[in-house]
């Protein structure tokens, strides 16, 4: 038996029984022993003596006086008496120091066959699923009180965090949902231009646009910019602020943090998300007409008289009047999210990716909602 | 083994500043093998600066730093892994990695430098987490279900796992209860018998001072002004020291004993 720098021998003769270990037992060559060592046992046991002789073993650390002890352990368990033998005395203070049990510990929870952890994981997110709608339900209610508490007290509302928020999330962002409906409107008007020209119906491409631009595509896409960039923000924002207690902190000091925290980025939320999308749905045509005049040579004068006859106050009134919904929605989810966020902050990030995914998510179920509504009161 | 080959650790002229802010001045100290040596300091003296100048997290302005009888400098990348592996480090605070458990931490060196079986790696860990004093339940938890004195105790496990021959800490009593800090200081002394340890130890607590240090060094005007016992630092005429070591709170330390 022997293995590069560490090794022993077993030797079983009449009266004794010795195991002869030389080398270096450190964390770095023990495992070549570790099951060689497990198996060593002998055929007369009956009160005899082993000797665990380390006198050749020249350097000795934690894993490898662990594993002589266990050795030890193992031939005692088999009824031998145990001596060991050689050592100096910073490896007998070694010995001395580790201590003498061996049961092994389960570290790694076992989970069952496969397909049981596969049901697990599904049952749990179900249930998970069904806790959450509870929890953003009660959240909400517990806003919306808040909020109307301060709406009567006005002297409750934080103006300037509003004024913050609204800058943030509104001012802000006009930049990038400016030049994304622009890219849009132009886009559709280019495509539906191809392809009503088939027909040799390319006159209807300005309805087109009007239509997609102002009733869906010009909201969607800014509430969907918005979740990305403030919804996300929310949570992170509040997040790291939970994980290092200041919300704690603020109940201590008895500050409501929904009225702090939640409200003013809401209230926020609501004002801005609807400003932003008129905004958006105002350069979403301009990219269409743009995009019109290229290729169909509609020129902006006959543009705006084809819009205006393509589209009543309701094409333009549906799509603005989901937009403080939607804002309710992202902000509400955000904010939750990031109160939601426990010690570490591996959990701001959990947090921050569900809020946006479930936010995105929440938009366009509540637009597939307001489609269904809306053609049913025939707007 | 003789003269030079007892000093662990030799700083030599070591100098470090930031900007125009100079935190070392020709800063020398020696670290003798087997023992625990306090650093102190003002807050801001640059203890924490020193002992990541010593291990490499900050590459320091000019100086010689000797480990192992090895200039750190005139290593190889290889060379210089292999020193690090002979060392291990507590951080403040733990700086467990959050996203593993605590048995994970533990393993972490094993699974990157060792090529061990799961089943003895596991068996090693739970042996290192005892070591330390945490229960073995403590093995699956993550670090934000501890608590502050059990992150520390499962970071030293963390840097006591391939049996270094230096450890460094960096203040690793601060935040802990009295007992908490002098069961740590305690598990650092025996430890240190057990395994032969060399400690070198960044500490505020006089009491961890006192009890666990062979030697004490003093940081002050840039540069290790004094180094010796306790008793050394109780007869200093140095200002600074005098008064850490005279202060309120020395003196209430000494009387409790
Ligand atoms: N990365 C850095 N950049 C700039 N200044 C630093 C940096 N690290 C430390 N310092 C400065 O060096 C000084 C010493 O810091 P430190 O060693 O952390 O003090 P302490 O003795 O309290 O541990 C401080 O004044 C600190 O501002
Ligand atoms: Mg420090």
């Amino acid at each position: 038996m022997d293995s590069g720098a560490l090794s022993f021998r077993v030797m079983d003769e009449n009266d004794t029984f010795q195991v002869q270990c030389a080398g270096e037992w450190t964390v770095r060559h023990v495992e070549s022993v570790d099951s060689a060592l497990k198996e060593i046992k002998s055929r007369r046991v009956a009160g005899r003596e082993a000797v665990l002789n380390l006198a050749e073993v020249v350097r000795l650390d934690t894993a490898g006086a662990w594993m002589i002890q266990r050795t030890a352990a193992q031939l005692e368990a088999q009824g031998f008496k145990v001596r060991i033998d050689g050592l100096t005395l910073a490896q007998q203070a070694l010995l001395d120091a580790i201590e003498h049990s061996f049961a092994t510990v389960e570290m790694h929870p076992d989970e069952g066959p496969w397909y049981i952890a596969l049901l697990e994981r599904m049952g749990a997110t179900v249930r998970q699923i069904g806790n959450n709608i509870y929890d953003q339900l009660a959240f909400f209610g517990l806003v919306i009180a808040t909020l109307g508490r301060a709406i009567r007290n006005p002297s409750r509302l934080r103006l300037v965090p509003l004024v913050h928020h609204m800058e943030k999330a509104g001012l802000d962002a006009l930049p990038i949902v400016a030049l994304m409906t622009f890219l849009i409107g132009a886009v559709i008007a280019q495509q539906g231009a191809v392809q009503l020209q088939k027909l040799g119906a390319e006159v209807y491409t300005v309805n087109l646009v009007a239509i997609v631009f102002l009733r869906e595509v010009g909201l969607l896409l800014t509430a969907i910019i918005v979740a990305g960039r403030s919804g996300s923000a929310f949570t992170a924002e509040i997040g790291s602020m939970k994980m290092r207690e200041e919300v704690d902190a603020m109940r201590t000091l008895g500050l409501d943090p929904i009225e702090m925290l939640v409200v003013p980025r809401v209230l926020a939320l609501v004002i801005t998300l609807p400003l932003l999308t008129f905004i958006g749905d105002v350069v979403g045509l301009v990219g269409g007409g743009v995009a019109v005049w290229a290729m169909l040579d509609t020129t902006p004068d006959a543009y705006l008289v084809q819009l205006r006859e393509a589209s009543g106050f309701w094409t333009f009134g549906v799509g603005l009047l989901k937009a403080p919904f939607m804002a309710l929605v992202i902000a509400m989810i955000g904010c939750r999210a990031g109160l939601n966020v426990t010690g570490s902050a591996e959990s701001v990030g959990r947090q921050t990716t569900s809020s946006v995914v479930q936010s995105i998510f929440m938009v366009i179920v509540l637009d597939a909602a307001f489609a269904i509504f809306f053609t049913g009161v025939g707007i | 083994m003789g003269g030079q080959d007892d000093f662990i650790i030799q700083v030599r002229g070591l100098n470090n500043s930031f900007g125009g802010h100079v935190v070392h001045e020709n800063l020398s100290l020696d670290v003798k093998r087997g023992e625990i040596i306090g650093i102190v300091g003002g807050s801001g003296t640059g203890k924490s600066v020193l002992l990541r100048s010593i291990v490499g997290l900050q590459q320091p302005q000019s100086g010689d730093l000797t480990v192992f009888g090895q200039r750190l400098k005139d290593l190889s990348e290889l060379e210089r892994q292999a020193v690090e592996q002979r060392w291990g480090i507590l951080f403040q605070d733990g700086a467990l990695f959050s996203a593993l458990s605590v048995a994970e931490n533990v393993q972490v060196a094993f699974r990157e430098h060792l090529s061990m079986k799961p089943s003895l790696m596991d068996e090693l860990t739970g042996l290192k987490i005892r070591m330390v004093g945490l229960d073995e339940g403590a093995c699956s938890k993550y670090p934000s279900e501890l608590s502050g004195g059990m992150r520390k105790r499962a970071g030293l496990a963390r840097a006591l796992a391939l049996d270094p021959e230096i450890v460094f800490l960096d203040e690793p009593t601060a935040g802990l209860d009295p007992i908490g800090a002098h069961g740590f200081d305690m598990l650092i002394k025996d430890l240190q018998r057990a395994l032969g340890l060399t400690v070198f130890m960044v500490t505020h607590d006089l009491d961890t001072l006192s009890t666990v240090c062979d030697r004490i060094a003093v940081l002050a005007d840039n540069r290790v002004v004094l180094v010796g016992t306790m008793d050394d630092m109780l007869q200093s005429n140095h200002p600074w020291v005098r008064e850490y070591f005279h202060g309120p709170r020395a003196r209430a330390a000494r009387s409790i004993r």
